[in-house]
């Protein structure tokens, strides 16, 4: 038997057909308005996929709504191995998550949006998970581009036509902030997915060729450009990642690293450590902007302060990004908000960004 | 008998042929024979010493692995294989944007089937071979008149060796000058073709890309902040894909020349602009031309490929070796080049493809220098014929200034038509299929969402344009009324759904028979 978590956020979704832009913390409210549950429903869509190898499969999950009724409704053997609070809060996803890990399951299907990718990373869950689309907001790359999709790639991973996994990043926008008509996306951590296009790919800009290799090639170049003596501060994000990856570091995600020649020299600065380090020596700053909204500095890695940016200037600074995701940008500037006008102005204008080996891309950067 | 009803103008009854041949390596059976291969002649044996001549090393220890079938089989095999193409001769070819997919008279097919071309042989003294070389000779100065240049070498074998060629002439100039290890940079945009980028990266270029401006134009203002002392040179093709002509290319090239550049210019896209526009006054110092696209002569498969590569006097030096030259009574073969301590010296053996060269020749002799400037014209006017009643229709539009004219293609996006059905381009380009014709979307990664690139040519006739758009419509029609039947197709095509997703996946790839049998027997 094959052991497959399912987790479904069952007001996932909810907030966006009553004009509430996302669930987070609003689910009554939501309710309230009339909102009916839909994550249920593309639940089911995805599993359908699965029903060939039904026989070889006992599906995880917790009870209730949260999995256990809509596996069984389609006639899946089941396990709950986590009973969840009624109602359910974004608690239980996080306990329900780790009961499913613990359990012994090779993948995890979940249904929700970018707050229930979250919970996934407050749990640590490190099997290859595969999100259904069904909240409000999706610019986390973990969601498979229909719920129909969830369930064909679950299949072709448990049937081992599909092995290579990749990191993702979970990226989610401050709701509160958003329904006052500000954006602002921030990078949370990071899910292992299996590596497929059907996963949400940086929305509209296919490529032939695997982010991962993208990542290896921007990695390559950057490496090539490190010269001997000098700091490099790593910014957040997965196309920084796959530098410290290849350079054989263990750095932090989400966190600023420091480099220098080829070995971590300190984790998760922050902006005095930055600072201080500047002094020192002569100190460059390797950035990727986030996904959807672009942001260049400002969004989730604010340590990166504008007095780090006048101290270091223009010319100490490397943008890596796939082309994917500046093509996703469509002609929009990257934006850069430190707070400090001066140093969003000394940013403003053309550079370069790395894009391959060899490859760059001319870029326009904004302050906000 | 009923009468025929063709007031429908959608080929909804067309059905290919599907023969699930196998690969000709499963069909191979021991001891069966197609041929009996004859004996050499004595004198050739006594030549060639028979096999003694060649090393014992370089001798094969095994026969080859070569299937083993008979006539007949192999002329099913292939002949079912035709079937299952949708080649040139038989769709209305529209749908292949950029390729500039344009009727290839046949009767320039059987000048180069002439026994008095087939048999030729690139080695022979040029003395028996005058005809030809007065052709290539002539083919070049036509060259020299469409574009403005001074010199043309027919040597590269298709397009993106031609902007090797290219990137090869830039090399030469710098580093006779001493400035190769300085100007280690070219500059091109997102929309010129992938190989403005890659043939360059090849001879060791950097490779600066630029996005368009709001107009669709490379952004100046990038371009300016691109350039520096590395600089080699600026490729770019114009129009690009997107049929958007840069009206204000001279800048670029100006900008670029006071900075110590060069300028290439990626004529791929030139079916709109001969006659029109000439390379030397849009300021470049060099170009190329596809001759199996504009010029006529057959395209990818159809046959082999030239790409002409012209430049300006200064760089006629660094052209690859040997230039045809005339000395006022015969032709013949100056290799100067080849001594040329910086020049490429050669980017393909020979002269390249000599029967291309020959139709190209047969193709611009028949229609002249007015007949070229009415070529342009059609396409223009197909293209823009085209792009109304495309523009029209509510779920296509097209990005940049609303309604700007094309020249000889254009990039459209049928975004809306996937934010209101969930049908996208691909599933547009396999259903496409179901009416026997083909439908491109772009070069990867897409930067138009959902992108649509068609170009008529000046191949179709007005009937066929309509056959096109109304082939689409029923598409777009279909997307709102049975979207998943849609998303099925193609239904009466060779292939139907492939599974793509494994295909970016290197350890799933078997590019070769003996790669397959390795991974999969």
């Amino acid at each position: 038997m094959k052991k497959v978590g399912l987790l479904v956020n069952p007001v996932a979704g909810m907030g966006g057909s009553v004009g509430l832009k996302g669930t987070d913390g609003l689910a009554e409210e939501a309710a309230k308005r009339g909102a009916l549950p839909r994550s249920p429903k593309r639940a089911e869509a995805a599993l359908k996929a699965l029903l060939p190898m039904q026989d070889e499969l006992l599906i995880l999950c917790a009870s209730g709504d949260m999995g256990q009724s809509e596996a069984e409704s389609l006639g899946f053997d089941t396990e709950a191995v986590y009973a969840p609070a009624d109602p359910t809060t974004a608690a239980d996803t996080v306990a329900a998550a780790r009961a499913i890990e613990n359990a012994g399951a090779e993948i995890l299907l979940f249904a929700g949006g970018d707050g229930t990718a979250r919970n996934l990373v407050t749990a640590g869950v490190a099997i290859p998970v595969i999100g259904i689309p069904a909240g409000v907001k999706i610019h986390s790359p973990v969601y498979a581009v229909r719920p129909e999709a969830a369930g064909e790639l679950a299949a072709r991973v448990l049937k081992g036509e599909r092995k290579r996994t990749k990191q993702a990043e979970v990226m989610d926008i401050d709701e509160d902030a958003w329904r006052a008509d500000q954006v602002s996306t921030k990078l949370y951590g990071l899910l292992t997915v299996p590596d497929d296009r059907s996963l949400l790919q940086h929305g509209k800009a296919a490529s032939p060729a695997s982010e991962a290799s993208q990542h290896a090639l921007i990695a390559s170049e950057m490496a090539k450009r490190m010269k001997k003596g000098c700091y490099y501060l790593i910014g957040p994000g997965t196309t920084t990642k796959a530098l410290l990856d290849g350079l054989g570091l263990e750095g932090t995600v989400l966190g600023v690293d420091l480099v220098e020649d080829g070995k971590l020299v300190q984790k998760d600065l922050c902006e005095a450590d930055i600072l201080q380090r500047i002094a020192e020596r002569e100190t460059f700053l390797v950035l990727t902007p986030t996904g959807g909204q672009g942001f260049l500095l400002g969004r989730g890695n604010q340590q990166i302060s504008g007095e780090v940016v006048k101290r270091l200037g223009k010319d100490h600074l490397f943008v890596l990004a796939t082309k994917e995701k500046l093509f996703s940008l469509q002609g929009r500037p990257l934006l850069a908000d430190t707070g400090d006008l001066e140093a969003d102005a000394l940013l403003s204008g053309y550079m370069r960004a790395i894009t391959g080996l060899g490859e760059e891309q001319m870029i326009r950067v904004s302050g906000t | 008998m009923k009468k025929i009803d063709r007031s429908n103008p959608v080929r909804t009854g067309f059905h290919q042929a599907k023969w699930d041949e196998p690969v000709i390596f499963e069909l191979s059976q021991p001891g069966e024979r197609g041929v009996l291969v004859n004996k050499a002649e004595k004198a050739v044996c006594e030549a060639t010493e028979g096999t003694a001549a060649i090393p014992e090393f370089m001798k094969r220890k095994q026969a080859p692995g070569l299937p083993e079938i008979s006539q007949p089989r192999v002329l099913r095999h292939y002949a079912r294989l035709a079937q299952e193409t949708l080649g040139a001769d038989v769709n209305i070819e529209i749908g292949q944007g950029t390729c500039t997919v344009k009727y290839s008279p046949k009767v320039n097919e059987q000048l180069a089937n002439l026994p008095q071309m087939r048999e030729m042989h690139p080695l022979q003294d040029e003395s028996t071979a005058q005809g030809i070389m007065e052709i290539i000779y002539k083919t070049n100065q036509y060259f020299c008149e469409i574009s403005g240049m001074d010199a043309f070498t027919m040597q590269p074998g298709g397009g993106s060796q031609a902007i090797l060629g290219m990137a090869s002439l830039v090399y030469s100039y710098f580093k006779s000058r001493g400035e190769d290890k300085q100007r280690n940079e070219i500059i091109t945009t997102i929309y010129s073709h992938p190989s403005d980028a890659a043939a360059p990266h090849l001879k060791g270029y950097k490779i600066i890309y630029l996005h368009p401006d709001e107009s669709g134009y490379p952004d100046f203002e990038a371009f300016k902040a691109a350039v520096n002392e590395h600089t080699a040179a600026f490729f770019v093709a114009n129009p690009e894909d997107t049929g958007v002509y840069n009206r204000n290319v001279l800048k670029f090239t100006s900008y670029m020349h006071e900075h110590g550049g060069l300028c290439a210019y990626d004529q791929a896209n030139a079916n709109g602009l001969l006659g029109v526009t000439r390379a030397k006054e849009a300021g470049f110092d060099m170009c190329f031309f596809n001759l199996h696209k504009t010029f006529s002569a057959p395209h990818g498969c159809g046959g082999p490929a030239c790409g002409a590569v012209g430049c300006a006097d200064f760089l006629e030096e660094f052209l690859p070796a040997p230039i045809i030259r005339f000395d006022g009574e015969k032709y013949y073969y100056d290799y100067a080049n080849a001594k040329n301590p910086y020049g490429m010296h050669k980017i393909r053996e020979f002269n390249g493809a000599a029967q291309v060269v020959l139709k190209t020749y047969a193709w611009i002799r028949a229609l002249g220098a007015e007949g070229l400037y009415q070529v342009a014209k059609t396409a223009v006017l197909n293209n823009n014929y085209l792009f109304k009643k495309l523009m029209e229709l509510p779920v296509v539009d097209a990005p940049y200034i609303p309604g700007k004219q094309r020249i000889e293609q254009c990039r459209y996006t049928l975004e809306k038509l996937l934010e209101e059905t969930g049908v996208g381009t691909a599933d547009v380009q396999r259903r496409m299929m179901d009416f026997g014709m083909h439908y491109w979307t772009s070069h990867h990664p897409y930067y138009v969402p959902e992108p649509m690139t068609l170009e008529p040519t000046e191949t179709p006739s007005k009937a066929d344009l309509d056959e096109y758009i109304e082939t689409l419509k029923y598409v777009f029609n279909e997307a709102y009324t049975d979207p998943e039947y849609l998303k099925a197709a193609p239904h009466s095509s060779v292939c139907h759904q492939l599974d793509e997703s494994n295909m970016d996946d290197p350890e799933q790839w078997a590019v070769t028979w003996r790669a397959y049998l390795k991974k999969y027997q």
